[in-house]
């Protein structure tokens, strides 16, 4: 039973890490219609800069802020750099481009950072909090986990439903044509997404790195369980996203915990499949008319 | 057919000059380049042709290279049926990840099978007993004959394996089946109403890709001569996507163009970046820079992959048609629409 | 040529003929020439080797380090006038530890590079994978950098690995938990891999069945964040001695769940995850919040603080060892960008160590050398070889490990500290004598020998 708690617990905190990047990836691909599988490197990148700024004696929240602006530029400079110039070609260009961007990105890193891995001090302690007197498997930076992507979420939800910024992001994304032809400035607002998705990746890879051997390759498994969560949610919807990156935190961790480690990838395919085979474009999907 | 059939005797001809005239790493390197066009043919068909995206063909390989190395090891099993049951167990993988994808848009699809190519590998480490673990299964290539060297001797099985695939994968889609995956990657509704069925005919394209992939697994698992689970990795099957873009999504001879880049890309980045004068770590992953570097200009370049940029190049040559050997094009003017370019 | 004339509708012929112009220029390589001397890589002035290594990729932290620091030694031999007139030539690539590449890299080096031998190449699937053609080509596979306990077999006569088997680590390490912590109840966490699996078949042959209360593994493909879980389950399972056969980053990722949980066995770790340096920076992060302060940064002490490990040679902390200081001097003279960036660290010694045991065998090899000279020669004096390790090297014809013994070690925080670029790490101190045993069912006893110096060649001028 306590071991039941233990890998719940493990389970959530690490389904946060999911659900902040499956974010990211759902903000690009509402935007675009694009996966982005640089969306983890980048998060590496800006988390070395902020490593960086952190061995200069910039002061730890000083740091935080200045990477998730960081990131929102180079996630907007993505998007007008790369993936603007290959808009109407195949879908699957801009998919090479954001592999192509993944390898540069961890090369560079590579080249610049050394390959060795390094620490990253958390923002809050790593002990357990303790109930009565015993220490449970969830640290004060796990909370620091779940409310820094809670708020995120919140804060991307309230922008999008409250908002008119939100309002034509949305539209420009559902409908770029006719917002186009409404006036919208659809380009800028794509850029936008992409920003937003920069300041989501940057906060994952911060909080990824102090509990991962921080390196070069540290935000590869990252993304690959994100995907599944922004699959399992329905790749269009934030909720989703935050939905299905905590169910794949969960399986992986029951998996792992009672099969073995070896078989987390295999839990966490077999869940998706089952999501999928119930709801083929995700459980959060909008119902799509059908096309005839 | 017997026009493909005439043209792959020609090719192998070509092949045959070509691969006694280099040297003995040269031919282990264009085995490999053959192997990889297997590989990245079935995938340009589920693909390009098909409209089906995978991200797990490098998992499927290793369904075949296995199947073949447990056979080796335990039978004694004729070679060609050894190859041929890797075409089969990849294919049977390719039945159990077909089925559920009938239903599954592109990322949905990708979601799912870079899953699989995640998942797969570590299922044959937990049984060390059986698949060797890390010390992997050994694969042997039967006696070349007479005084042909083991290089050659591999080079021209992988080379005809390679002109085999392509010519079944040509006449395949100049039949009508060809007609029906095209039919359904651009309009599944429209396809269905045409009475194709459309879920079988998504799950034979996988099929036949996923077998493909399982021929090309042997074929590698030859090369190396060991298979072990850290030649599949995650970044195998990223890395064969890709190169079937750049050589030109849904094309068959586009797809040398793409084994060639899977080969000789990291070698170049690695003699490039040894110019400069860079201490060693920095140098490998300046190699590493170069490779991804190659993929975004390619793709902003050239964004119909090298054919299709031939193609292009082709079509504005004057008098297009005679003696620019090389070019690779398939598509002159006026000609018929493409066998192998599916446009 | 006539092929070229082909028919404008014949697209196939035009593609293939395409298709082969691709291949034929891209394979336009000048063939290697090898010298008129029978043996390939060797002429009068020159030996050429060649290795396959991670220097990019995941596995390539630490690791990468190992082949710049024998090119060190090899510099520092060139300077010299080389081995029987002969300059070294040591050429390492990289194969990002992806057996598949290994083959490739390995296939150059043989083919087109024309070595004499591979020496110092990394890992174990990435070398098994290579093992049968570079037996085939009669190319010395020498000190292979992994423990596993498949590199002595008859059936492959040119391999030999270097550093102890992972099962006599096992068994050293065993040996100790079963005399120091007799009645207390065990668990295990190791790799599931070839590493991890025969460490264990060493501990369980020295530790009674009962007292293993839970064997917890973890997978190296997915090893993704902290193992929790697994912590979770060897304190459940009430274990009170945690032996692990981990890589550093896997170490780390260990102790930090398990200290989340308040959980604090006596860690017994085995020689790769023990590495101070390599461990250290990854377990600082721990200590550090929002600002790190000096008395959390010394909590990571804390956290290595009286680990038992072993060590088959003198470790960097122990500065006062003759072989230390040569290797130091060494390193920072011949490769000082290396030696500014990592310092001397468990790798570049073991990089050190092991390329001077390849200069021994060159010479020991004599003036006519062979590829056949070279392995009979390490058959017949391997064993008078002298290296930094606490025992002799234990080559016969019929034995192709290396060291197959050692001292166990614990880290402690009254040792003095190992200092490197990245910091100051915990130092460790012998807490046994050192031992011997092999990989099969033979006893740990303890070891009687002598322990070499350092040969005045090498302290005079490094």
């Amino acid at each position: 039973m306590s071991l039941f708690f233990n890998y719940t617990l493990n389970g959530i905190s690490n389904g946060m890490i999911y659900s902040a990047l499956a974010l990211a990836l759902v903000l690009i691909f509402r935007a675009t219609k694009i996966i982005n599988f640089a969306q983890g490197a980048a998060g590496m990148m800006t988390t070395f800069i902020a490593s960086s700024l952190l061995a200069h004696g910039v002061s730890y929240w000083w740091a935080f802020v200045l990477v998730l602006a960081i990131g929102f530029a180079f996630g907007a400079m993505t998007e007008r750099i790369l993936i603007r110039p290959l808009q109407g070609k195949s879908e699957l260009n801009p998919v090479i481009v954001t592999i192509g961007l993944l390898v540069v990105l961890e090369g560079v890193a590579g080249a610049i950072y050394g390959n060795a891995s390094r620490g990253f001090p958390a923002a809050y302690s790593q002990s357990g909090l303790t109930f009565g007197h015993s220490r449970i498997a969830f640290s004060h930076f796990d909370v620091f986990i779940l409310v820094a992507v809670l708020v995120l979420m919140i804060a991307i939800l309230i922008l999008f439903r409250a908002t008119t910024l939100g309002l034509r992001m949305r539209a420009s994304a559902f409908a770029g044509e006719i917002s186009r032809l409404l006036g919208v400035r659809v380009g800028i607002l794509l850029t936008l997404g992409w920003g937003l998705a920069g300041i989501a990746g940057s906060l994952t890879g911060l909080l990824v790195a102090p509990t991962s051997s921080f390196g070069p390759y540290y935000m590869d498994l990252v993304l690959v369980y994100a995907f599944t969560g922004a699959v399992i949610g329905g790749l269009e919807s934030p909720v989703g996203a935050l939905i299905g990156g905590l169910v794949t935190g969960l399986c992986i961790s029951y998996v792992g915990g009672y099969l073995g480690s070896g078989l987390e990838p295999m839990g966490a395919l077999v869940l998706l499949m089952v999501a999928l085979m119930a709801r083929p474009e995700g459980l959060f999907s909008r119902p799509a008319a059908r096309r005839v | 057919m017997l026009r493909h059939l005439l043209f792959a005797t020609f090719g192998a001809g070509i092949m045959y000059l070509v691969t006694s005239n280099i040297s003995l790493f040269d031919n282990y390197q264009v085995g490999q380049i053959a192997s990889f066009v297997v590989v990245l043919a079935g995938l340009s068909l589920l693909t390009g042709v098909n409209g089906q995206i995978s991200l797990g063909h490098g998992a499927f390989m290793a369904v075949g290279a296995y199947t073949t190395a447990l056979l080796m090891t335990h039978t004694q099993w004729n070679f060609i049926l050894e190859l041929l049951s890797a075409v089969g167990a990849a294919g049977v993988a390719g039945l159990l990840i077909g089925i559920p994808a009938t239903r599954l848009k592109g990322p949905y699809l990708a979601g799912m099978t870079l899953l699989f190519a995640l998942a797969l590998p570590p299922i044959a480490d937990k049984w060390p007993n059986t698949f060797g673990g890390d010390q992997g299964l050994t694969m042997t290539t039967p006696n070349a004959p007479g005084t042909l060297s083991p290089q050659e001797w591999l080079a021209w099985i992988q080379i005809g394996g390679a002109l085999i695939v392509l010519v079944l994968l040509a006449n395949l889609l100049h039949s009508r089946y060809g007609r029906t995956l095209r039919a359904v990657r651009d309009d599944e509704i429209a396809a269905s109403l045409a009475g194709i069925n459309v879920a079988r005919t998504k799950v034979l394209a996988f099929v036949i890709s996923a077998g493909c992939a399982g021929l090309a697994g042997a074929f590698l698992g030859l090369s190396t001569g060991v298979v072990n689970t850290g030649a599949f990795p995650l970044t195998l099957s990223i890395q064969l996507l890709a190169a079937m873009v750049l050589g030109g999504t849904g094309s068959l001879i586009g797809m040398v163009w793409g084994g060639i880049l899977l080969v000789y890309l990291p070698q170049w980045s690695t003699s490039l970046s040894g110019h400069f004068n860079l201490g060693s770590g920095v140098s490998a992953y300046l190699a590493t820079i170069i490779f991804g570097a190659v993929l975004i200009v390619a793709m902003i370049a050239a964004p119909n992959g090298i054919q299709g940029g031939l193609r292009w190049a082709w079509r504005r040559l004057p008098g297009s048609g005679s003696g620019v050997g090389g070019s690779g094009s398939s598509a002159a003017p006026g000609a018929p629409t493409p066998v192998l370019t599916d446009e | 040529m006539s092929y070229r004339k082909s028919t404008s509708g014949w697209r196939w012929t035009r593609a293939l003929v395409a298709g082969a112009m691709g291949i034929t220029l891209a394979t336009t390589v000048l063939s290697a020439t090898a010298g008129a001397a029978s043996t390939p890589g060797v002429t009068s002035s020159s030996v050429n080797i060649g290795a396959t290594v991670p220097l990019t990729g995941p596995a390539a932290p630490g690791y990468s380090e190992i082949a710049p620091a024998m090119g060190a030694l090899f510099s520092w031999v060139n300077a010299h006038g080389g081995v029987n007139g002969r300059k070294i030539n040591y050429t390492y690539l990289d194969d990002g530890y992806n057996p598949a590449n290994t083959a490739t890299q390995t296939r150059k080096l043989v083919l087109q590079d024309n070595i004499f031998a591979d020496v110092g190449s990394l890992g174990t699937p990435t070398q098994a994978a290579v093992q049968g053609f570079l037996n085939s080509q009669k190319v010395p596979q020498l000190f292979i950098e992994s423990g596993c306990n498949c590199w002595s077999n008859s059936k492959f006569p040119g391999s030999s690995g270097w550093q102890p088997p992972y099962t006599v680590e096992g068994k050293i390490l065993g040996a100790y938990i079963k005399s120091s912590f007799a009645g207390k109840k065990v668990g295990y966490l190791f790799q599931a891999d070839e590493f991890g699996q025969d460490f264990v078949k060493g501990l369980d042959q020295e530790l009674p069945a009962a007292s293993v209360v839970s064997r917890q593994n973890y997978d190296v493909a997915t090893l993704a964040g902290p193992l929790s879980n697994q912590m979770a389950a060897l304190k459940a399972a009430g274990a009170q001695v945690v032996a692990m056969a981990t890589i550093p980053a896997a170490t780390a990722l260990a102790m930090l769940p398990a200290a989340v949980i308040g959980y604090s066995p006596q860690y017994v770790v085995s020689n790769v995850g023990a590495d101070a340096p390599t461990v250290g920076p990854l377990l600082s992060a721990f200590a550090q919040k929002g600002g790190a302060t000096a008395a959390q940064v010394a909590a990571v002490g804390g956290l290595l603080n009286g680990v038992i490990t072993d060590a088959y040679f003198s470790p960097e902390s122990n500065v006062s060892n003759p072989w230390v200081q040569v290797e130091k001097k060494l390193l920072a003279k011949y490769a000082p960008s290396l030696y500014a960036k990592s310092g001397l660290d468990g790798n570049t010694q073991y990089g050190i160590a092991l390329a001077y045991t390849f200069v021994q065998a060159l010479q020991a090899a004599g003036k006519n050398l062979t590829r056949a000279g070279l392995l009979a020669a390490i058959a017949k004096s391997g064993k008078s070889f002298v290296t930094p390790g606490f025992v002799p090297l234990s080559y016969s014809s019929s034995v192709h490990y290396g060291f197959q013994g050692a001292e166990v070690i614990k880290l402690s925080s009254t040792a003095p500290p190992a200092v490197t670029p990245s910091g100051s790490w915990i130092g460790g101190t012998a807490v046994s004598p050192v031992e011997v045993t092999n990989v099969g069912s033979g006893p740990v006893k303890k070891y009687t020998g002598k322990i070499s110096a350092p040969p005045k060649s090498l302290s005079k001028s490094a």
